[in-house]
């Protein structure tokens, strides 16, 4: 049930947050926070109560629970929780409570409603890190997709409409192909089994022959590259952060590109590993190409959501190098990367939204100087820019670097590549500092500081990037078994039998 | 008693903590005592913590301790571990003791800057607490991620403190933020240095790929096993780890940002650019000298690269006209002999180099601080003169320094350590005539450009008109390292004065020692030395020659055509920024000129296909009868015929 609950609760919060708005201003945000708030307790009960269970590193699940939904066409409500989703959905609470955040003085319209989406958006998220059954993996991947819209076409900037728009397109576009691999998929499983099967075992289990694999994987890589989004599939990513509102960028930076990378993990190797492997060099080149192009761009930017939205792009493409790489430490390098990204990029967001209400410009050229200004918001973007050029002590120099020891072996000329983003990164990282917060001011002006209840959440989010580049222990053992199965199932995928004997109908919950 | 050497880089880590994070309530008196007691609390530690370490020795040559694992995931181990042994001693010895005064020295000298407000002159950044507490919280952390950095167990950790105090060097270049110029030149200290970062990471990428360990000693025990000497993989992990040598400690061909990280305050260049940070190279092929020794010509380029540093960066100092600027190039030369030390395996010289040039160097920046506060702010030696009246605290440490940094015979420090790396340069098995000729060279120029400062700043007629003198806060730094420049040398003095080579036996459990050589064709130990020792005098002497009268002969010199162009080109460090600006600013500014987005052209063109593409469908549906009639037919006409064949 715990697993049911956990994208339960914010899909239940969001209609009520909407009927709460008639009531008070406020109240929307505190139902957000207080749903966020429960779904963390929740989560992080799950990872206190199975440390045993993640030391011991045997059977897939944590939790899994499996329901009969449409048994004619093979669909099941089944859930599962490893180590690699639990992180994540620890992650999404989080940042889930900093979007709400965030929101709290730049949303005054409709307050309700956008609350609505955001939970909305929320639960879809969790859906799809616990989702095993693919048909119902796919109703939550485009359970996203509308309230995100609506965040950008509703609450956005100048360009609302064409940014929104076009970033229902792409995802859209990608959902296609994947849609189309995954009804190909169960179709196969028709074939070799007798029956429709929309079961993660289920297809696991089915041999594919490899020329199909590799058509398959093409449909499940573009689904997710889009969303990741791996170059050149990216171009809808800094539009749609310049004009989503500073919680819609937390999200979507946050957590939406995640759950791209999190269908390469969960779905795309395990099912085609070796069609996986053939095309990793190719995969591994975009990872590569994203970081030095993301990176390049975002130098030349002169908006400041757009710098860090191209920033994202270069250390999405860490993660994108980590996962194809497909060694334990270049895997867990990208888990860890996916939660320090969200983390750095998220905050990064939060302080463009705090400048752009105080200035009324995202226009770095009409900043400047702001040091003297807004001291601690200068510090904190100080502190989160300096973590995104990847500082030892901070996590995203945990993620980075265990993606480049991991892929060195065995890729030295993509790790090279990748590593000279690192350069490039430090250059855009200190051009966002300069253009903004140092250099001489542009006029004599007084802004306020940051609220406190911003400046707590930009702390804390502070605190757990000092926390994950000082001990990461805690996120490298939770994933550690879930690393090492994906591992051990692509060495062994050639010999794996059919097996039929996985009870896909029977309900079963364990904890 | 070694138990507490955890507390050495924690105390100042603290001290940065309470300054960054409730320093907002404190005094500036407070803040003065965080900042400077953390590192003085370090420093006493660090006392204790060696005096351990002495009493076990010879018996115990290391400690280890592990105070918790950090990265551990398949395969990969690492903890956050701190290795103490002889070499380490040395270095966190001299960055608490010297780090200590200099935050003493700062307590004093961050008020007078921001009062005198002429470096700042926009604004009050340095003049009130914020800037103050600023100033010490980047202090702190910078000393504590050095001792991180050279205490490190393993090399990731070692990385860490590697970045640490790249980013804190970053931050107090550009201090005083509101100059548009000090931002640059801090930007171009961490670029730089990154660059150089990014082929010390790759060397580890690839020492972990071969050895499945970053602990420093089982990747040098593991690779003197392994890899014959010479082999490709040993070649190209030394040469990238020199990569990031050579970025930290501004040899060339990366030396390029040192001269303008001059844009920090004073301390700042005294702690981080000339006694510490700058020598973390010196420090890292010394701490992986075996990996060097398994790649001779990697090994020999160290030297090469030493001596040509040694070389450009004398002559460059020869013509600046910024006192800073000056002291800048010639910590680029100083750390050019440490490398020529480190390239013919004389390491335990290269350290004594480091311990003495910390001491004379740090001298010198302070000092120089003192003389451009009581100046407001002006930094050009030419339009200052006559100072010796003023300040006579100042004048002598000053001289002090500079005598050391000359190598003034028996008296300095630098004589001694200088004279030993000059003397191993020749006689030690990779060394030889040519090496040791130019590291002579280096000792004239030396001569000659440090006296040039003295006489030009403390001789002839008052330019500026000074005011004020140093405090105690600013004297006693001051004091304490004057002795240290004259008294250091009886650490190891030379077989043919005294010879009591203490440092070089303490060392000796940490480094291996050269054996003493007997080659005929090298000259003898006192017959090298007197040659330096008169080299050395005779670049002081030139420099009295010239700069004592006002105008003399080397004003004719320098203004010849020629004299003009070599000076000019000198001035501007043989000219490495333009050759950069050419090679890589320009052609990535070239790039990046362009916010658009090339890819997504490709994007806008194709929903513009698509629109005309469908605005000439529509353009089909026009109410006409006739129109629609023959399209019809012939449509039907086209499909019969493709049925019909």
């Amino acid at each position: 049930m715990i697993l049911w609950s956990l994208i339960v609760i914010p899909l239940v919060a969001a209609p009520l947050a909407w009927w709460a708005e008639s009531r008070s201003r406020h109240a929307p945000r505190w139902i957000a926070i207080g749903a966020l708030a429960l779904d963390l307790v929740f989560a992080l009960l799950v990872w206190s109560q199975d440390r045993s269970l993640l030391a011991s590193g045997d059977g897939r699940w944590l939790l899994e629970s499996s329901a009969a939904w449409i048994p004619r066409w093979g669909i099941t409500l089944h859930l599962g929780l490893d180590g690699l989703s639990l992180v994540l959905i620890v992650l999404t609470a989080f940042l889930g409570l900093m979007a709400v955040v965030s929101s709290w003085t730049e949303i005054q319209e409709r307050v309700g409603f956008f609350h609505f989406n955001l939970l909305a958006v929320l639960g879809g998220v969790v859906g799809v890190f616990l989702a095993l059954d693919l048909f119902v993996f796919f109703l939550f991947w485009e359970l996203m997709l509308v309230p995100m819209y609506l965040l950008i076409a509703l609450w956005g900037h100048e360009n609302r409409r064409y940014s929104s728009f076009k970033f229902f397109l792409f995802t859209q576009a990608g959902s296609l192909f994947l849609l189309i691999a995954i009804v190909a998929l169960a179709v196969l499983h028709r074939e070799t089994a007798g029956r429709l099967s929309f079961d993660y075992a289920d297809l696991l289990a089915m041999v594919i022959a490899p020329q199909t694999a590799g058509w398959l994987l093409l449909g499940f890589f573009l689904g997710f590259a889009v969303k990741l989004p791996a170059v050149p599939f990216h171009t809808w990513l800094p539009d749609a952060h310049t004009d989503a509102p500073t919680g819609g960028s937390v999200i979507l930076a946050g957590l939406l590109l995640k759950t791209g990378a999190y269908g390469l993990l969960r779905f795309t190797i395990p099912l085609f590993p070796e069609a996986a492997a053939d095309f990793a060099p190719v995969a591994m080149a975009l990872g590569a190409t994203g970081i030095l192009y993301g990176a390049a761009l975002a130098f030349a930017q002169t908006d400041f959501k757009r710098l860090v939205a191209y920033s994202s792009i270069a250390h999405l493409g860490f993660a994108l190098l980590g996962i194809f790489a497909m060694t334990g430490l270049a895997l867990q390098g990208a888990v860890m990367q996916l939660v320090a990204h969200g983390i750095s990029t998220g905050a990064l967001f939060m302080l463009a939204g705090a400048l752009q209400e105080r200035l009324h410009t995202r226009d770095m050229r009409r900043m400047g100087g702001l040091w003297a200004v807004v001291p601690r918001m200068a510090a904190l973007t100080l502190f989160f820019a300096v973590a995104s050029l990847g500082l030892p002590g901070l996590a995203n120099f945990i993620g980075e670097f265990l993606v480049l020891f991991g892929s060195f072996e065995g890729h030295p000329v993509f790790t090279v590549l990748a590593a000279t983003g690192m350069v490039a990164a430090a250059i855009y990282a200190l051009a966002l500092l300069q253009r903004s917060f140092f250099g001489r001011p542009a006029d004599e002006r007084r802004l306020p500081d940051l609220s406190r209840l911003a400046f707590a959440s930009l702390l804390a989010m502070a605190v757990v990037q000092v926390w994950l580049g000082w001990y990461p222990s805690p996120v490298l053992k939770t994933t550690e078994p879930a690393v090492q199965l994906l591992l051990r199932e692509r060495t062994q995928a050639a010999f794996i039998i059919p097996d039929s004997s996985v009870p896909a109908h029977s309900s079963r919950e364990r904890q | 008693m070694l138990k507490l050497l955890w507390l050495i880089p924690a105390l100042p880590m603290a001290g940065f903590l309470l300054l960054a994070l409730l320093g907002d309530r404190f005094t500036r008196r407070h803040v003065a005592w965080v900042g400077v007691g953390s590192v003085g609390a370090a420093a006493m530690i660090n006392g204790l913590v060696a005096v351990g370490f002495v009493r076990v020795l010879p018996d115990v040559t290391s400690y280890t301790q592990t105070l918790w694992t950090w990265v551990e995931t398949s395969g990969m181990a690492t903890g956050i571990a701190f290795h103490l042994d002889a070499l380490s001693v040395v270095m966190t010895l001299v960055i608490t003791g010297v780090g200590f005064l200099i935050h003493l020295y700062s307590t004093e000298y961050i008020i007078d800057t921001g009062k005198a407000g002429v470096s700042a002159p926009a604004g009050p950044e340095g003049d009130n607490d914020e800037g103050y507490r600023r100033f010490f919280a980047y202090m702190n952390l910078f000393v504590a991620s050095m001792l991180t950095l050279v205490l490190a167990d393993n090399l990731l950790l070692l990385y860490l403190g590697w970045e640490g105090v790249g980013i804190c060097s970053y931050l107090l270049i550009g201090f005083w933020y509101r100059e548009p110029e000090n931002g640059a030149a801090a930007q171009k200290a961490f670029i730089v240095t990154r660059i150089g970062d990014t082929g010390f990471a790759i060397g580890l990428f690839a020492l972990f790929a071969s050895f499945k360990t970053l602990s420093i000693q089982q990747v040098q025990t593991l690779a003197a096993e392994s890899w014959p000497v010479g082999s490709g993989i040993a070649i190209a992990v030394a040469a990238l780890l020199l990569a990031g040598a050579v970025g930290k400690s501004a040899q060339l061909p990366l030396q390029v940002w040192l001269p303008d990280a001059m844009a920090g305050p004073t301390p700042v260049s005294a702690l981080i650019h000339a006694a510490t940070m700058v020598t973390a190279g010196v420090y890292l092929i010394a701490r992986m000298h075996v990996l060097f020794s398994l790649a001779p010509p990697v090994h020999d380029a160290v030297a090469v690269i030493g001596v040509l540093t040694l070389l450009l960066a004398g002559c460059s100092a020869l013509v600046q006209r910024d006192i800073k600027r000056v002291l800048a190039y010639s910590t680029i030369s100083q750390i050019g002999y440490m490398f020529l030390a480190l390239g013919v395996g004389a390491w335990s010289a290269a350290l004594f180099h480091f311990v003495t040039h910390a001491c004379f160097k740090a001298l010198l920046f302070l000092a120089a601080g003192a003389v451009i506060l009581s100046l407001h702010h002006e930094q050009n030696i030419f339009r200052m003169g006559g100072l010796r009246r003023h300040s006579p605290v100042t004048f002598w440490t000053f001289l002090i320094g500079a005598s050391a940094l000359a190598g003034m015979p028996l008296i300095t420090a630098g004589f001694y350590s200088k004279d030993w790396i000059l003397w191993e340069a020749w006689s030690a098995p990779l060394g030889g005539p040519w090496l040791w000729a130019g590291g002579a060279l280096g000792a004239l120029l030396t001569g000659l450009y440090s006296f040039r400062l003295v006489f030009r700043v403390f001789f002839g007629d008052v330019r500026t008109k000074p005011h004020g003198h140093p405090g105690p806060a600013m004297s006693i730094p001051l004091i304490v390292l004057a002795l240290l420049s004259l008294g250091a040398g009886v650490l190891e003095l030379p077989r043919t004065l005294g010879d009591s080579p203490l440092f070089s036996q303490f060392l000796s459990s940490a480094l291996p020692q050269l054996e003493p050589t007997v080659d005929s064709l090298v000259p003898s130990e006192g017959v090298l030395q007197l040659a330096v020792t008169l080299l050395s005098l005779l670049g002081i002497g030139l420099a009295a020659a010239f700069f004592l009268p006002a105008r003399g002969a080397v004003e004719h010199v320098a203004n010849t055509a020629w004299g003009r162009a070599l000076r000019m080109f000198w001035l501007e460090g043989w000219g490495f920024d333009r050759l950069y600006e050419v090679l890589a600013v320009r052609p990535w500014r070239r790039l990046t000129r362009d916010a658009e987005d090339a890819i997504d052209a490709w994007y806008d063109g194709l929903a513009e296909s698509l629109r005309r593409f469908h605005v000439s469908l529509s353009r089909t549906q026009n109410g006409n009868l006739r129109w629609y009639a023959a399209t019809v037919g012939l449509g039907a006409l086209v499909l019969v015929g493709f049925f019909a064949f």
